[in-house]
């Protein structure tokens, strides 16, 4: 881990619907960190973890990517592409082949050949345990299977760093630890992660940090350790009751 | 009743009621696809204009439609082009049914799944590649029943060109019918005909039809 923040939000306000959800967010992410994100529903994880790759544009404040303040003008292409991003409804191309759905931005984006772009995808497949169904449709995999499929689908881009957005919470319990383990194994290389999660057991394992939201700020940051087993305030208190 | 001569006058007939469907129904999926995407677009002035459009051509009869655009258009720039009664009904035709095919691209394009299209921003895509790769292909798929049957129903209207001499099924139907002079046998002769072209394409929009619905039902995506 270096000092030098690969991600850095500084006093970020957004505004959904004319209510105020994300009301100054600073926060840092350093390479190969892994930051977890907890928070009750409707606290602004979602909206924080987009405006990240600016699929909502933060009304104030910047972001800094790599040390340059990242805006919303045609450059915001490059800045996705080296972001990749998981959502919670997996997202895949429904009418593509999981093997299309690898190759469709790297060669389209990146300007991969064929080639490249059918090699990386079977390398990822094959990484996330699911080189026997490429040419599957999504919609003939289970829950597990595609979420795995989008995590290779971001990583076909190589990037930088990825965001994901409650990624297992649409998953029946039994498909869960497939997906974590996929993620633990990317912590594991040193993958820069932004995790917005429930599993508890998941940010004290493998998160370096753990930023409690609350009410669209951050409430509570700290060593997994020191926010989940002793918590400050009474409302991360009362949140993490719903866990034990 | 003289076979031949009802086949001698019908089957080019068919063949030009035939063709008649295929370029208009190309104008009007080109056209309506072009306005279809102006309609969801991010351009305010586009979508207006589309939506004015829809509104305009939906609100004049085609019967009408036709006419305007063989005999007004026609003579207001009968100096520098002429065109055939064929072109002038592909036109009209075209025109027309963009403006409907360009509601069901829209229907198409706002009923998918919000997810798809922030999949691909978030990948890098652009909102072109996006549209194009993503939105295009899926909606195309979903609306593919709606527009069989917009061919079906400009099948039946291509009878309205017999009113600018096309020699297509209906305007060969008169001529034989004051030929003959029977006209009960003569356009029995013909609505079976048109009956025999749209029964089967009807049949193949809802076999496609149950077939997307079973697929979506089994795999809600
Ligand atoms: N497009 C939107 N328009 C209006 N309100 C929205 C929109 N998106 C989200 N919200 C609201 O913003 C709040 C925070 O949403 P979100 O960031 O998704 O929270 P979380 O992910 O923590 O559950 C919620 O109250 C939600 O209803
Ligand atoms: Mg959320």
């Amino acid at each position: 881990m270096s000092a030098a923040p690969l991600i850095r939000l500084k006093g970020v306000r957004k505004s959904l619907g004319g209510k105020e959800i994300l009301r100054g967010i600073d926060l840092d992410v350093a390479k190969g960190e892994v930051l977890c994100v907890i928070g009750p529903s409707g606290s602004g994880k979602s909206t924080l973890i987009r405006c990240i790759n600016f699929l909502e544009i933060p009304d104030q404040g910047t972001i800094e990517f790599d040390g340059a303040v990242v805006r919303p003008d045609e450059s915001l292409d490059r800045h996705r592409a080296r972001v990749g991003m998981v959502f919670q409804r997996f997202n895949l191309f429904s009418h593509l082949s999981v093997l299309d759905n690898l190759t469709l931005a790297p060669s389209r984006v990146l300007g991969l050949s064929a080639d490249q772009a059918t090699q990386r995808a079977r390398a990822l497949l094959d990484r996330v345990g699911l080189a026997d169904r490429e040419h599957a449709h999504p919609a003939e995999l289970s829950g597990g299977q595609q979420q795995r499929v989008a995590i290779a689908r971001a990583l076909a881009m190589q990037p930088q760093a990825m965001l994901f957005d409650e990624v297992t919470s649409a998953l029946d319990p039994e498909l869960v630890g497939e997906v974590l383990e996929v993620m633990k194994g990317l912590a594991r290389e040193g993958m820069t992660m932004l995790v917005v999660t429930h599993q508890m057991k998941f940010a004290r394992e493998v998160g370096h940090r753990v930023v409690f939201l609350e009410g669209g700020v951050v409430a509570e940051e700290g060593k997994p350790e020191e926010v989940l087993e002793r918590p400050k305030g009474a409302r991360l208190k009362e949140f993490l009751g719903h866990f034990s | 009743m003289n076979i031949k001569l009802y086949v001698q006058t019908l089957l080019p007939a068919l063949g030009w009621t035939a063709l008649l469907t295929v370029t208009s129904l190309t104008v009007g999926v080109a056209l309506g696809l072009v306005i279809g995407l102006a309609r969801v677009g991010p351009v305010r002035s586009l979508r207006n204009a589309a939506a004015i459009y829809v509104e305009l051509v939906r609100g004049i009869p085609l019967f009408v439609q036709i006419l305007y655009i063989y005999y007004g258009i026609g003579y207001l720039i009968r100096n520098i082009y002429v065109p055939s009664p064929f072109v002038s009904a592909t036109v009209a035709f075209g025109i027309c049914y963009a403006a409907y095919i360009a509601e069901i691209f829209r229907a198409g394009f706002q009923s998918l799944d919000r997810g798809q299209a922030e999949a691909a921003r978030a990948l890098g895509m652009t909102r072109r590649q996006t549209t194009r790769l993503v939105l295009l292909p899926q909606a195309f798929r979903n609306i593919l029943p709606a527009l069989g049957n917009e061919g079906v129903a400009l099948l039946k209207d291509t009878s309205l060109a017999s009113v600018v001499t096309i020699g297509e099924l209906t305007q060969a139907g008169r001529a034989l019918s004051s030929l003959t002079l029977k006209s009960f046998e003569v356009w029995t002769v013909v609505a079976l005909i048109y009956v025999a072209l749209t029964l089967p394409l009807s049949w193949g929009v809802r076999k496609l039809e149950a077939r997307l619905r079973v697929r979506g039902a089994a795999h809600p995506a």
